[in-house]
């Protein structure tokens, strides 16, 4: 649903990525504290837990303007509070067949599991989501995408 | 309207070296509802503190946003900032400046966008956040600890020591677990009665511990500092305030039971004391092999009780206490290895032994009083093979994991046959040899010395031939085929959890690993926490482990729950979930989806259309929430928020970044 229509310098990518607080955020952190650098194109927002994302936050920003959302959490296994991550991936795939299925293209929401030590994976992802989406150019949606019809859970 | 006051920081150059600070700090003022934004050298500083408090106070300021290093690194400096000033700690939003954009970007010109950015969404969020309060928990200075083996008695021991009440509660009718039962320790083989019933006497007289034998927690309630626990203690038909503990009933009961302190390999009446030194050193009727309680006939006991101690219409006796802290320390039992071993006899060789029958025919207190004589006839053994690894390390039969202590008590056992038979021989047979610890690789070593032979490689049969046993098996570092005819086979079974340890793990919110272990809240930087705060773990029931690891881990705990009981009140952490009643529709899918088992659904009355009305709806426990969210996105109803981090405030920060 989407087209390229980029004219260069104009138009850059908005990446939101919701990251949790233990894991994620602190590799994040941490790929500052090594001075590692990535594209300025996408925001951090802090959630205690991939469990508490919510696919509505997710729905609102491609909805709103953002071309791209990163889910991130620890790896399963080693959520902080033992099974969000857990709740997490399963709805997160289930939200993610539902955006498919309204049109979105796969690179624009994308789910992983960074740990608090894996700075350069977190460098390395965020690098290559900006790129995928940049090559797809912005998001335009014909209509909204819509939650309607899915069992959250 | 809010007044949001916004302070920037230059972090020496660490921020302003790619971020245009002033620049932030002036985009910030235009933004709705900031009343103030200022700029500093190193906020973090105490004249930077004192600034950011002069500016509260001047400008009326009531949340703030702070653009300043990581809230990983700062959130809790400025939140203890904020508790000097009239402002809620709460109401404060860090903007990860540094860590998240500074550091990692060249170009000023990208890096003073994407902050003016984060302030953005920083003002956005904590525009709609709301004052929270942490309530103070007390805290009951009191201690429960479930398992009397030596990590109970170490634990209860320490804490006690510290000045706390200890409840010890025993499912067995003595203290003293598996260690009692041992003959000598690796891997300085001093006896193990006489280091362990000494610590038995000391708990079971020490003035600030309370053991409850024969006894099973039967519910709990609550949670840190306040868990109201339930305890039923089995009918004794004794009573203990009475009997002196001479054990002239236990010489005239008729009855005979199978001894199970003694691996089966004795009998003892149904009045019985579990073994010489048992704590309390009093006897039990087994009811269920009484005469008298099941037909009521003989009564022998109460005819020779010299003070009319045995009451047979004794009842269970259940009694609700609070504690402030629970440490779990139910040890494990030894693999069930009939079933899974036929090719092993299953179980129809009296002569093919578990580690712990060993310890007990090797004991001088045991069935043979010290002298290694086989079940099947009581002969001396000649020939001993040891198998090891019977059931670990073996996931199509057993578990998957190593029992961790079978490599030095096989070398053990080894030790003490060819000590007690000097002209027996000893084959072990074994996967690998793995003996780290102080003094460990010697003790191997010298068994070695001693004699026994050590053949790599598993045993694939054992039948009986004649009065022998023949154990046919490979030696896979010389590819040839063995074959022993043995007197006597021991194996070294697997430790499995004790049983019963998956509905306590359930009733306390403590995760079990997937073969039943009590899972520590972290491998490594928490290992005796459980995920319930105020719940602690120490010996096997959290793994496999010896004596030395579980004493360490016991005392640890101990440490842990003295720090926790050294304070009056707890304070609660606020960012927790919070139920909008109105909307709930006590569905309950949140009560299932809570790791702490921190919401239940509860009956309550409203007022709706002037009307008095009952509903279900549910209700979140703040001493057990720990504010992951998780139910907050399962709510189908909309009706459970996460304090904090709100939908509302999350919102708007997406609201935020999407107009960048
Ligand atoms: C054959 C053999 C030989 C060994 N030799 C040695 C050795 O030489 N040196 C060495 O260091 N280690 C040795 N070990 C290991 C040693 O036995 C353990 O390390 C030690 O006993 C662990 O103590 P614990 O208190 O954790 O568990 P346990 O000894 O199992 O104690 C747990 C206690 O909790 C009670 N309990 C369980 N569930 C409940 C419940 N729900 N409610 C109330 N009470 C409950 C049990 O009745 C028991 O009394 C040997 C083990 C075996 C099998
Ligand atoms: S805390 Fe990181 S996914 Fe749960």
């Amino acid at each position: 649903m989407s087209m390229v229509e980029t004219t260069p310098g104009a138009w850059e990518p908005k990446i939101v990525a919701f990251c949790c607080h233990w894991c994620t955020y602190t590799g994040a952190d941490l790929a500052g504290l090594n001075r590692m650098n990535y594209p300025a194109n996408v925001r951090v927002l802090r959630i205690p837990c991939s469990g508490r994302m919510n696919p509505q936050y997710a729905l609102d920003a491609l909805n709103k303007g953002c071309d791209g959302v990163l889910v991130c959490g620890c790896h399963p296994g080693d959520c902080h509070y033992s099974t969000g991550n857990y709740f997490a991936r399963r709805r997160m795939l289930v939200f993610k067949r539902l955006l498919e299925y309204q049109g979105l293209e796969p690179e624009r929401f994308q789910v992983r599991w960074i740990s608090g030590a894996e700075a350069g994976k977190f460098r390395d992802t965020v690098t290559e989501v900006v790129e995928q989406v940049r090559a797809l150019g912005p998001l335009h949606l014909n209509h909204e995408l819509v939650l309607s019809g899915m069992e959250v859970e | 309207m809010s007044r949001i006051g916004v302070f920037i920081c230059y972090c020496g150059s660490n921020i302003a070296g790619t971020v245009d600070v002033e620049k932030v700090a002036e985009v910030a003022r235009t933004l709705p509802n900031v009343v103030h934004a200022e700029t500093n050298k190193y906020t973090c500083s105490d004249p930077g503190q004192a600034g950011v408090k002069a500016a509260i106070e001047k400008y009326n300021i009531d949340r703030v946003v702070m653009g300043t290093c990581s809230p990983r690194m700062h959130e809790l400096t400025w939140r203890k900032l904020l508790a000097d000033t009239p402002v809620n700690p709460y109401m404060l939003e860090v903007a990860n400046l540094r860590e998240q954009c500074s550091w990692v970007h060249k170009d000023k010109e990208v890096g003073t966008a994407k902050a003016i950015d984060l302030i953005k969404m920083a003002v956005a969020k904590v525009d709609k956040l709301s004052p929270l309060k942490s309530t103070q928990i007390p805290v009951t200075k009191r201690a429960l600890v479930v398992g009397g083996g030596i990590a109970g008695m170490q634990a209860a021991l320490d804490i006690a020591d510290a000045g706390y009440q200890v409840t010890v509660v025993e499912r067995e009718t003595s203290l003293g677990g598996k260690m009692v039962m041992l003959d000598k320790t690796f891997p300085t083989m001093d006896c193990s009665a006489c280091i362990c019933t000494p610590k038995m006497s000391e708990v079971g007289s020490h003035p600030n511990i309370t053991v409850k034998s024969y006894a099973e927690v039967e519910s709990v309630e609550g949670y840190v500092g306040n868990f109201d626990v339930t305890i039923r203690e089995k009918a004794k038909y004794i009573d203990y305030n009475l009997c002196t503990g001479c054990g002239a009933c236990t010489t005239k009961c008729p009855t005979k039971v199978i001894n199970n302190f003694e691996q089966g390999m004795s009998a003892r009446p149904a009045i019985y004391k579990m073994f010489a030194q048992a704590v309390p050193a009093k006897p039990v009727i087994d009811a269920e092999h009484c005469r008298k309680i099941q037909e009521n006939k003989c009564g022998a006991c109460a005819k020779i009780c010299p003070t009319g101690a045995i009451h047979y219409d004794d009842e269970d006796k259940v009694t609700t206490e609070r504690y402030g802290a629970i440490v779990l320390t139910t040890g494990y039992q030894l693999i069930d290895w009939k079933p899974l071993y036929p090719e092993y006899g299953g179980g129809k060789y009296p002569d093919v032994i578990t580690g712990l029958q060993f310890e007990r025919l090797v004991n001088a207190s045991g069935p043979t009083e010290g002298h290694i004589l086989r079940p099947s006839d009581g002969k001396e053994p000649k020939n001993v093979v040891i198998i090891k690894c019977v059931g670990s390390r073996d996931p199509h039969k057993g578990v998957a994991y190593c029992s961790r202590a079978c490599c030095m008590y096989g070398a053990k056992h080894a030790h003490q046959f060819l000590d007690k038979v000097p002209d027996g021989r000893c084959f072990v047979f074994y996967m690998d040899v793995r003996t780290p610890g102080k003094g460990y690789d010697e003790f191997y070593m010298n068994t070695l010395q001693d004699g026994a032979q050590y053949l790599r490689g598993r045993v694939s049969k054992i039948y009986k031939e004649g009065d022998r046993l023949v154990c046919l098996g490979e030696d896979t570092l010389t590819s040839a085929q063995i074959r022993i005819e043995a007197d006597m086979v021991v194996l070294e079974t697997a430790m499995v959890p004790a049983e019963g340890v998956d509905k306590l793990g359930s009733m306390l919110g403590v995760t079990r690993d997937k073969d039943l272990w009590l899972t520590e809240a972290h491998a490594k930087l928490r290992p005796v926490e459980t995920n319930t705060a105020g719940v602690f773990l120490a010996g096997v029931a959290q793994g496999p482990k010896d004596i030395p690891d579980t004493v360490c881990q016991a005392g640890a705990a101990a440490s842990k729950v003295i720090g926790l009981l050294n304070h009056d009140h707890l304070e609660s952490n606020p960012q927790i979930s919070r139920v909008n009643e109105a909307l709930c529709q006590g569905d309950g899918a949140c009560v299932n989806i809570c790791p702490y088992h921190a919401i239940t659904l509860v009956q309550k009355q409203f007022r709706e259309n002037s009307q008095k009305i009952t509903r279900t709806v549910a209700s979140v426990n703040p001493g057990l929430c720990q504010g992951c969210g998780a139910c907050t996105v399962t709510c189908r109803a909309g009706a459970m928020d996460l304090l904090g981090y709100t939908n509302e405030s999350l919102m708007r920060e997406v609201d935020a970044l999407c107009q960048w």
